[in-house]
Order: C-alpha cells, then sequence, then structure tokens
C-alpha cells in the first residue's frame, strides 16, 4: 500500500524533505533557530557569546517543565491557570521546612506533596463541580495564591546558604558553567512525551479531547482521568517551584505570576491543539526557548523592556492562528471567509 | 431456551429531565439470538441501548446480566466490556483527530505493566481488520490516518471492525447500516448471521424492517418508551410486521386528536 501512495511524479528529493518536516518538532526547531541567527545579527554582542545561552538554561528550565504538564491538560481540552500560585505554595513549603529544619530531600517531597494536593482539589473542582477549568482554575489561582500570602504573612524568605549543599548541586548546580537543570527540565520532556504518546492515559486525554461524548462511549472513565490530569499538573508545577526556588534562592508570594503569560504562550506556539485532541511536546520545549529567547533577545537589541509582553503577545496570537489553520483553514473565520471569496 | 438470559431488562424506565424516554421495558435477551429492535425515530432505541451498555443510568428499574444484578451506580462502558457486550453506536464514537489504530483499541489498549501502548502490534491488528474484515481499499488509508479523513461508511465500518474484533457474547448494532453502500449493507447482514452461526447473541437496530425481517430470531417493538410487541419472527410475515407498524401510527393519531 506504501509504494502505491508515491506516485511517480515525485522526486525522492521532495520526499525526504517533506518526512523530515513530518518529524515533530522540526518545523519549530527552525524557527527557533531563525529567531537566534537574527538576534545574534541584531544584537551580536549577547548573542554571538555563550553566556546568555547558559543564562538560558538556568531559567527556561522552571516554565518548561510546568508548560509540559499544562501541554497535557490541554490536549484534554482543559486549561489550568492555577500553576503561579503552586508555584509559590511549593516554594514557601520548600523555603520554610530548608530553614526551620534545615530539610532539602524532604523538602522537596514535601513542597511536590503539597503541589499534588493542591492539583487533586483543582481536579475535584473541575470535575465535580462542573465549573469549565478556565474558571475554576482562575479561581484557583486566587484562592491558593491568597491562602499563601496568608501563611507565609505576607513576608520573603531567603535561603543562599542552600547554595553549595549536595541538593542543590543535583538540582540547580553547574557543570563548568552548564546548568543542570535543563537537564531535569529535559528528562521530564521525554517523561511527558512517553506518557501522552504511548501510555494508556496520554490515549485517554487525547480522546477526552477530541470528543468527551466518544472517550465516555469507549469506556475511558472521564471524571477519574481529568482528576488524575489535575493532580499531575499541580506535582509539576511543584517542582518547578522547588527549581525556580534553588536557582534564585528566595520565596515571594508572587514568585510564579510572571510565568503565566509566558508558559501559556509557550504551549500553544509549540503547536498543542487550542481545541484540544492533539498535543506537541517537542512543540512545547521549542516553545519555551523561544518565548525565552524572546524576551532577552528584544531586550538585548536595544528594544525597550516594555516591548518584549507586546511581541511575545503577537507572537502567541500569530502562531496560534497558525496553527489553527495548519490543523483545519476552516477554523479560522478571517481565512474561510477570504477563500470563499475568492472563489467567486 | 432453558440457559440463563444473557441480558435481562426489569421494568426500566430513563427519564432526560421531564423527557420519558423509556417508560417501564421488560425485555430479555438470549443466548444465541438475534433481536431486532425496531420503531419510530424517538421511539428510545438508542436510549434502551445506551442504558443497556452502561453509557446512561437507568432512572428506575434494574438490569441482570446472566442473571447477575448489575449495580447501576458503579455499571460503566467498561464493565459492559468486561461482561462481553460489545456496541455499535448511532452516533459516532471515533476520535476524529485520531488515527484509526487507536480507535480500534481506545478503552482496551494492548498495554504492558507499566500501562505503556504496544503499539506495533496494536498498529499490525488494525492493519489486519482493516483489510480483512473491513475490507478497505480505499487509496491513502492506513492506520495512521486520522478519523477526519475518512468518509461516513468508512467510520461506520471501523466501529463495526472494532465490535467485530472483540469477539463478545452480546453484539449491539445502532443503525450499522445507515451510511453504507449496498454491497456493504451485504456485509453487515453476512456479520449478523455468523454472530449467529457462532452461538453468539445480537441486537440489531434498523428502520429497514425488510433487514431486520430476513436476519432476526425476534423482533421487540418500542413505541414511545414502550415495548409495544415482542415476538418470535417467525410468527409474523414482513406484510404483517409492516401492517403491525402502521397500526401504531394511525393509533397515534387517533389519540392525537
Ligand atoms: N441526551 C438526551 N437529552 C434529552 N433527551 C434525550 C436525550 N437523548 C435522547 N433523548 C430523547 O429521548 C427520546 C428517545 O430518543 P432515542 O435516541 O432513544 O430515539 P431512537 O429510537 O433511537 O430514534 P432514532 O430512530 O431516530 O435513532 C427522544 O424523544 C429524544 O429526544
Ligand atoms: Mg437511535
Amino acid at each position: 500500500m506504501a509504494e502505491a501512495a508515491h506516485t511517480p511524479g515525485r522526486t525522492a528529493r521532495t520526499r525526504t524533505l517533506s518526512d523530515i518536516f513530518k518529524i515533530e518538532g522540526v518545523a519549530i526547531a527552525l524557527v527557533f533557530i531563525l529567531l537566534v541567527v537574527i538576534f545574534m545579527i541584531t544584537a551580536p554582542r549577547a548573542f554571538m557569546g555563550y553566556r546568555v545561552y547558559m543564562s538560558f538554561m538556568a531559567t527556561v528550565p522552571p516554565p518548561m517543565v510546568i508548560a509540559l504538564g499544562l501541554t497535557l491538560v490541554a490536549v484534554a481540552g482543559e486549561i489550568d491557570l492555577s500553576f503561579p500560585s503552586v508555584v509559590a505554595f511549593a516554594s514557601y513549603v520548600f523555603c520554610i521546612l530548608y530553614i526551620d529544619y534545615d530539610m532539602t530531600w524532604l523538602a522537596l517531597l514535601a513542597a511536590t506533596a503539597v503541589g499534588t494536593a493542591m492539583g487533586f482539589i483543582n481536579g475535584l473542582v473541575v470535575t465535580k463541580l462542573g465549573i469549565p477549568s478556565l474558571i475554576a482554575t482562575l479561581g484557583m489561582l486566587f484562592l491558593w495564591g491568597g491562602l499563601v500570602t496568608v501563611v507565609s504573612n505576607g513576608a520573603s524568605l531567603a535561603i543562599p546558604d542552600i547554595q553549595g549543599t549536595l541538593f542543590h548541586t543535583i538540582f540547580a548546580g553547574r557543570l563548568g558553567v552548564f546548568p543542570v537543570q535543563i537537564l531535569w527540565a529535559l528528562l521530564t520532556a521525554v517523561l511527558i512525551w512517553i506518557v501522552l504518546n504511548r501510555h494508556r492515559f496520554g490515549e485517554s486525554l487525547l480522546f477526552i479531547g477530541d470528543s468527551k461524548a466518544v472517550a465516555r462511549v469507549v469506556g475511558i472513565a472521564t471524571e477519574r482521568e481529568k482528576v488524575k490530569l489535575f493532580t499531575l499538573m499541580g506535582a509539576m508545577s511543584a517542582f518547578a517551584g522547588v527549581l525556580l526556588t534553588l536557582e534564585t534562592t528566595t520565596y515571594f508570594a508572587n514568585a510564579g505570576m510572571g510565568y503565566l503569560l509566558i508558559v501559556v504562550a509557550a504551549v500553544f506556539i509549540g503547536g498543542t491543539s487550542i481545541f484540544g485532541g492533539s498535543g506537541k511536546v517537542v512543540g512545547t520545549v521549542f516553545g519555551s526557548l523561544i518565548v525565552a529567547i524572546i524576551e532577552a533577545g528584544l531586550v538585548a537589541s536595544g528594544v525597550q523592556g516594555f516591548w518584549t509582553r507586546f511581541f511575545i503577545g503577537l507572537v502567541f496570537i500569530v502562531s496560534v492562528t497558525l496553527n489553527a489553520a495548519i490543523e483545519d483553514p476552516d477554523k479560522v473565520p478571517l481565512l474561510k471567509q477570504l477563500r470563499s471569496r475568492a472563489k467567486k | 431456551m432453558t440457559s440463563t438470559a444473557i441480558v435481562r431488562l426489569e421494568n426500566v424506565g430513563k427519564q432526560y429531565g421531564k423527557v420519558v424516554s423509556l417508560r417501564n421495558v421488560t425485555l430479555e435477551i438470549g443466548s444465541n439470538e438475534i433481536v431486532g429492535l425496531i420503531g419510530d425515530n424517538g421511539a428510545g432505541k438508542s436510549t434502551l441501548i445506551k442504558v443497556l451498555t452502561g453509557v446512561e443510568q437507568p432512572t428506575s428499574g434494574s438490569i441482570y446480566i446472566r442473571g447477575k444484578k448489575i449495580d447501576a451506580a458503579s455499571y460503566s462502558v467498561k464493565e459492559a466490556h468486561n461482561l462481553r457486550i460489545e456496541t455499535v453506536y448511532q452516533d459516532s464514537s471515533l476520535g476524529e483527530k485520531q488515527p484509526l489504530w487507536r480507535n480500534f483499541f481506545v478503552g482496551r489498549p494492548i498495554t504492558n505493566w507499566l500501562g505503556l501502548i504496544d503499539v506495533k502490534t496494536e498498529k499490525r491488528i488494525a492493519e489486519h481488520i482493516m483489510r480483512t474484515t473491513i475490507g478497505f481499499r480505499g487509496a491513502g488509508i492506513d492506520v495512521d490516518t486520522p478519523v477526519s479523513r475518512l468518509s461516513g461508511g468508512e467510520r461506520q465500518g471501523v466501529a463495526i471492525g472494532r465490535a467485530m474484533h472483540f469477539e463478545s457474547d452480546l453484539i449491539v448494532l445502532d443503525e450499522p447500516t445507515v451510511a453504507l453502500a449496498l454491497k456493504e449493507v451485504q456485509r453487515v447482514l453476512d456479520f449478523i448471521r455468523s454472530i449467529k452461526a457462532g452461538g453468539r447473541s445480537c441486537i440489531y437496530i434498523e428502520h429497514n424492517i425488510h433487514h431486520v425481517h430476513e436476519v432476526c430470531d425476534r423482533l421487540v417493538v418500542l413505541d414511545r418508551g414502550e415495548v409495544a410487541l415482542d415476538v418470535p419472527a417467525s410468527s409474523l410475515s414482513y406484510t404483517e410486521l409492516a401492517d403491525f407498524l402502521m397500526s401504531l401510527h394511525s393509533a397515534r393519531d387517533t389519540s392525537a386528536h
């Protein structure tokens, strides 16, 4: 059957080219490389050296880990906007346990457990109260954020002396100049890729996002899978919170807030469907890098800092539209109108 | 028939808000029995199937499977699968964006102890089902094709092929021939005959009473949520059946006035 599909008219060269583009992530990787090249021209002093890349690899892992979790959430046709508060909560738990009890491994465990519990509750709110996740998790963003501010008395914490501990070296140390946390983020990416593309849980999420009615009829326990999903998202946000805390060695209540825009942008720039039912893990990895490089590159190119958000917003809208158009041109009303006008 | 029925519904009722879709339905499907379920649009046939296969919970009454009472609260599609009941639903039961191979196995994938899917085996079996059972000769369709690129009839074929693969004791077909070309309709009828020959049972919902009369052992007519007729197919000729269905209409018309 495969031989018949290739008509003799197609040359071997175009075939291999289109095959390369079919590999997950190739297109977006090229976009990333293009951006790097552009910034090498507009800001050679920063982008021709290695230092800017090392600093990326130190700062990108936390939002990347969250974006990987959010990719699964988006695949199921849901969204979780509560993660900035989960990041802050996990950061607080980690700091306070380190300060008061000198815990490191146990503090990581406790912080992740707290995030997991928060995610579990998010899942219950979404499934049992039947509130759409966009609204439910927006509410939980405030609820958890308010709670952590109350618990921490609004104060910030600093744990500078954690640097140099074995624990810090393992999760946020440097191999020479190379930040190790990027390895943790990439390991997470590999695991999430396997979960989405090879595990039965991922398959359930794909079908739930495709159509809830179909998922039910084929025997997927949609509610239970969604609770699991939000629980996993909570755990991953908490892990990201600990990574962030180790890099900055501080806790403050707004620690995760800066991630809200860039994480959501990273997921959908990466090509995960805004309609649910399909997700690109490799895309999310590059989406996270692209968002980070836009932020740094614009500043280094001399564009005023305020403009970075404007541009990320712009890139976000453009790439989401492009991704939707690739999925189905008729899903973009503007293109649909243009096409029908062209036919006349 | 002396052996216990595969399925027995007792005074089952189903309401959607104020809409009463099923009223006091009592029905038995024996082993190795092909039962034709007939009735007007909106008579409650699909609702009956959904209650029977765990998609919807009944509002009242009870369900017995092989003589064992089913706990309605925990009954689910998965449980029905485990009890060897297989269904081809009237509404699409395929994930549009998902490849064919996933659609064959979703809900019960072939996995190892970690829950990782054996993609190679699933694809191989899916390929086999496609070529032998469904008879897809379609150009450019393979196991990686997403459902959204299939025609209505091809989709129906996938759903039926899936039901054929997971050999079950009871196979429920809710209007399986609607989107199919004449030749494919014959395939479905042959499939139903093979169910009979294989000693298994089937519920066959169909508006073409000619087909129903041809392959079924028993005929059940639903009318506005109630069982209006339940007889062996041999006791009624095709014309008598048609006359009975028409008489339901006239009865309704006079009662409406
Ligand atoms: N989810 C639902 N919510 C509300 N009412 C419903 C729902 N599903 C079915 N109904 C109602 O229940 C009644 C029976 O519907 P059902 O789908 O069982 O009919 P049917 O016999 O399968 O008809 P058809 O031959 O057209 O498929 C109809 O009046 C329908 O409007
Ligand atoms: Mg129906």
